[in-house]
């Protein structure tokens, strides 16, 4: 077992079971890694150049931070597992990211807005997150609450210009709102994990982020005249490794070069 | 609307405080936010500056090519306008 920087954390992972911290920092790590896949599909294919190049450095950004957890989640294991055999080396099942990311691209209204669902909720996780007790979170969230602060400025952008733009961006908008609202609900409902997180004061309640993100989403929406979605039947299970049959062909892509060369490295 | 219809950008970056803004290139954006931000994720990805500039090229005049002989060749002769005879202390930089 590896020091731990804080005796809370530390009695939560105790060396006999594992403890919620682990499973949690894996889930944050699994949620940048697979939305960082699915921007870094766009490169090459982007709608024009400028915005091609803005959905690859959002990856890179995603991606920077996927290794940060994952080297914690690796060294809170402490089972000789490295970052990269916890990306690449795992199955469907055994990811932690919520069904919004694994979410194909579809068009870029569907991109844009599963983009600003998450990035309302990380950024302002992330900004409760400066104040962790857990020093190695607090660390990870100061460097890339700055990322995600710019994140949600762009997607955000891109749902008032799509929804206030012309009948088609509308319509197209429309048409992800549809497919994609009902994966929002899951980023802010907690599992085991992180209830017990919550109770040890290592994680905020969600309960206290809705407001500042309801207060964002009703601002962004009135300025892209769209009605607030009412409410649906959220979808859920990917934080528990039940996952939408899009993750599967997901990480065949992500992992085969592990797969076929293992230990492989640049 | 079609992306080529949106209008032409210049961009201009400060490297650091204190220097000018230089021209880095041009970028296509529907106004001057989404130019701005374009500018940021296409021309400062590598930490090269701390200001942007965006200014639709429309608005940038510039001179004729073929009256280059008239405007520019005057001047080759003149080598009393360059201030070579000032020596620059070593502590001022930039000049």
């Amino acid at each position: 077992m590896l020091p731990q920087n804080d005796s809370r954390v530390a009695a939560a992972t105790p060396a006999a079971a594992p403890g919620p911290l682990f499973p949690f920092v894996l889930q944050l790590a699994d949620t940048s890694l697979i939305l960082a896949h699915r921007l870094s599909e766009w490169c090459g294919h982007g709608p024009v150049l400028e915005q091609d190049l803005a959905m690859a450095n959002i990856a890179l950004d995603l991606l920077g931070e996927a290794r940060s957890y994952y080297q914690y989640a690796a060294e809170l294991e402490g089972q000789g597992r490295t970052e990269d055999d916890l990306a690449y080396l795992r199955s469907a099942v055994e990811y932690r990211n919520p069904l919004l990311v694994e979410q194909p691209n579809n068009d870029f209204a569907h991109t844009i807005l599963r983009q600003f669902l998450f990035d309302n909720f990380h950024y302002h996780l992330l900004k409760a997150l400066l104040t962790c007790p857990d020093t190695q979170l607090a660390a990870i969230a100061e460097k890339s609450v700055k990322e995600a602060s710019y994140h949600l400025k762009w997607s955000s952008e891109w749902v008032i210009r799509l929804g206030d733009g012309t009948p088609e961006s509308r319509q197209r908008l429309e048409k992800a709102i549809a497919t994609l609202w009902r994966f929002g609900e899951e980023l802010t409902t907690a599992t085991p994990s992180e209830k017990a997180l919550q109770e040890l004061g290592v994680l905020p309640d969600y309960a206290t982020l809705l407001p500042a993100m309801q207060a964002h989403t009703a601002y962004v929406f009135a300025e892209a005249t769209l009605p607030l979605p009412g409410p649906v039947f959220g979808q859920q299970g990917g934080k528990t490794g039940r996952h939408t049959e899009h993750l599967g062909y997901l990480l065949s892509e992500l992992q085969y070069m592990q797969r076929t060369y293992p230990g492989l490295t640049w | 609307m079609n992306q080529s219809e949106w209008p032409l950008w210049e961009v201009f970056i400060r490297s650091k405080q204190g220097l000018d803004h230089k021209h880095v290139g041009s970028l296509h954006a529907a106004d001057a936010t989404m130019a701005v931000q374009n500018a940021r994720d296409v021309y400062t990805r590598r930490l090269e500056g701390v200001s942007i500039w965006v200014v639709e090229s429309k608005h940038i005049h510039a001179s004729n090519p073929d009256d280059s002989e008239a405007f520019f060749d005057p001047a080759a002769d003149k080598v009393y306008r360059h201030p070579t005879f000032y020596e620059v202390p070593d502590s001022i930089k930039h000049m």
